[in-house]
């Protein structure tokens, strides 16, 4: 194999990255494209230099792992080098060809990069389905507090609380908080069972709505309705969907 | 349970008191103006009834106990239950010595006019006299259970506090510290050896104090330092660290562990999640209280999802064992600085 593998190295700590860049150095085909102390560089990276291999970082700061994951794919080889050992399952289940447990040395590098080598020559895993699986390996009764987008290589970081209302465009979702949309190339309803159902509703098939945006109900042409967001927003409500609202709230009142 | 009916041996201790008993009986009916003879007919069948009788005084010292009633609960009801029981043995002697009265040497008796107020006031004293002693055992039955619970929550707190030293050395501190001393092996050995060092310093300092009760806060301080001194490797310039020690904080005495987990928890909630870096700043004052705090800024935005609150809940807990409602434990989390901020009583070692 005399093609280069290019490499992200990703880990916010200095002597963390100095061990990788060592390992990597008894193999000249690997060239480092960039190294990253954050989430929010390892996105643009990877955005920006679509590297082969990536070593992986989980606790860092702004984004963790399999958030940068979620916002990039893996479209490349991942490998996950981390001092804790309970992420490994989920790990696997976003396709990471590897899990190295600091501290780990040559030998353990060595598989790992066999794993990886393996992987860039043969197929990749379907990669819209990233999002998907790294917000469902959640504990049960669980819900994400955050939604990461990425736009170009900028990452946004929206609290669920401030969150709209999501509306389904095709293979794309637009996420409408404080004024501005958002697209994520994600499903409405993976996203929809990963919010607390108490907070948010599905109001009609493209339609998830922050029920405490509502401000109100109105009657639209024969039998249909539209929900008033307290931003003046108008959104269709499904005959389904009335149902479910009206038990919500009622179950409220 | 009753106390006596339970047990054969206080049953077996009871009968033993009813012969003095009886024996006090017999010389009441005699000064009364018996014969020696009926009395001790009277008495040979009604003493031993009574003393079954007796053993019913149980109940209403049960439903009234010393502690928790009121004294005119207590009098009424055992003025109803005495009225009641010397009622029943009253009624139980009548017709005995009715019976009596068919036999030639006892027709005596139906000219003894006082005979059933005695029997009735004999009957009273009798009772009231087991009340006393019931609620003696039942004193001596709460002050034993009281002891017995004393001791359980000594062990439990001395357990729940081992639980909590054992939890609070966290392995991925461990790990990630191996992971860069491994890392310094090759560009500076030196630097290696030194965090060799600290973390076998931190660990032994830390395993140590296991076996401690209290220490004082400039040993703690000590390990924070130590602490510190292997995550400064870590994350080398991205660490700060302020101390504000009031000089007469320093020599009082605290249970070890108590702030090392809280600086850990800056680090691993605070500075970690921050890419250029945090601080944390550490406050200690002794006034009528000790006052400590320890405050450190955090990315808002990063909710972290795992262990949190776990060195917390634990020192929040110690407190809690150790001190009671004297001690107190806040934390607070303002715009992107979080604050922990305890008190506890001011003690000095008496070796100090």
């Amino acid at each position: 194999m005399s093609e280069k593998i290019r490499t992200v190295i990703v880990d916010d700590e200095e002597l963390a990255r100095q061990v990788l860049r060592e390992l990597m150095s008894a193999h000249p085909e690997l060239e480092i494209v960039a190294e990253c102390a954050n989430g929010f560089e390892a996105v643009k990276a990877v955005t920006e230099l679509k590297p082969d291999l990536l070593f992986l970082d989980i606790q860092m700061p702004k984004l963790d792992g399999f958030e940068v994951l979620e916002l990039v794919g893996n479209d490349m080889a991942i490998v996950f080098a981390t001092a804790y050992d309970e992420y490994a399952l989920k790990a696997f289940e976003v396709h990471a060809v590897d899990y190295l447990l600091k501290p780990f040395g040559a030998d353990r590098f060595e598989k790992a990069l066999q794993h990886a080598r393996q992987r860039i020559g043969g197929s990749g895993p379907d990669r819209n389905r990233v999002a998907e699986i790294a917000q469902s390996a959640r504990a049960p009764g669980e819900y994400l507090d955050r939604v990461v987008v990425r736009d170009g290589t900028r990452v946004h970081i929206i609290p669920v609380a401030k969150l709209d209302y999501v509306e389904a465009q095709d293979d794309y979702i637009a996420l409408a908080s404080e004024g501005h949309k958002y697209l994520k190339q994600q499903t409405i309803a993976s996203l929809e069972s990963a919010l607390d159902p108490k907070n948010f509703l599905r109001i009609h098939r493209s339609y998830l709505v922050n029920l405490s945006r509502v401000a109100k109900i109105e009657p639209y042409g024969k039998d249909s309705k539209v929900a008033v967001l307290t931003n003046d927003a108008r959104l269709p409500v499904s005959r389904a969907g009335y149902d479910r609202l009206r038990a919500v709230l009622e179950g409220k009142g | 349970m009753h106390p006596i009916v339970s047990r054969p041996r206080q049953l077996a201790l009871y009968v033993v008191v009813w012969i003095p008993l009886t024996g006090l009986l017999v010389y009441l009916f005699r000064a009364a103006g018996l014969a020696s003879q009926e009395a001790g007919m009277l008495l040979w069948l009604l003493a031993p009834i009574y003393a079954l009788l007796c053993l019913l005084a149980w109940y209403p010292c049960q439903a009234t106990p010393l502690h928790n009633s009121g004294v005119v609960r207590i009098v009424v009801t055992h003025a109803m239950a005495a009225a009641l029981i010397s009622g029943a043995w009253m009624l139980l002697a009548m017709l005995y010595v009715s019976g009596l009265l068919f036999l030639e040497p006892f027709q005596g008796l139906s000219h003894y006019a006082g005979l059933y107020r005695l029997i009735f006031g004999t009957g009273l004293l009798i009772y009231l006299l087991w009340v006393a002693s019931y609620y003696v055992m039942q004193t001596m039955e709460s002050t034993r259970k009281a002891e017995q619970r004393a001791t359980e929550a000594r062990v439990l707190a001395r357990d729940s506090e081992l639980r909590a030293l054992k939890a609070q050395i966290n392995p991925h501190f461990i790990f990630n510290s191996l992971h860069s001393i491994s890392a310094l092996t090759s560009i500076d050995p030196a630097k290696a050896r030194e965090m060799c060092i600290s973390l076998a310093d931190f660990l032994r300092t830390t395993l140590g104090m296991g076996e401690k009760t209290l220490i004082a806060l400039n040993e703690e301080l000590e390990l924070i330092h130590r602490y510190l001194a292997v995550e400064k490797v870590r994350f080398g310039v991205r660490l700060s660290m302020e101390e504000i020690i009031d000089e007469r904080a320093l020599g009082c005495i605290i249970p070890p562990l108590l702030l090392q987990p809280l600086v850990e928890n800056a680090i691993v909630h605070g500075v970690a999640h921050l890419p250029e870096g945090g601080w944390i700043r550490l406050n200690a004052h002794a006034g009528d209280l000790l006052t400590i705090t320890v405050e450190n800024n955090f990315d808002p935005e990063y909710k972290s999802k795992r262990r949190s609150g776990i060195g917390l809940a634990n020192v929040r807990e110690r407190l809690e064992t150790r001190y009671g409602k004297d001690a107190s434990f806040l934390a607070t989390a303002d715009g992107d600085c979080f604050r922990v901020a305890i008190s506890l009583p001011v003690e000095r070692s008496a070796a100090a």
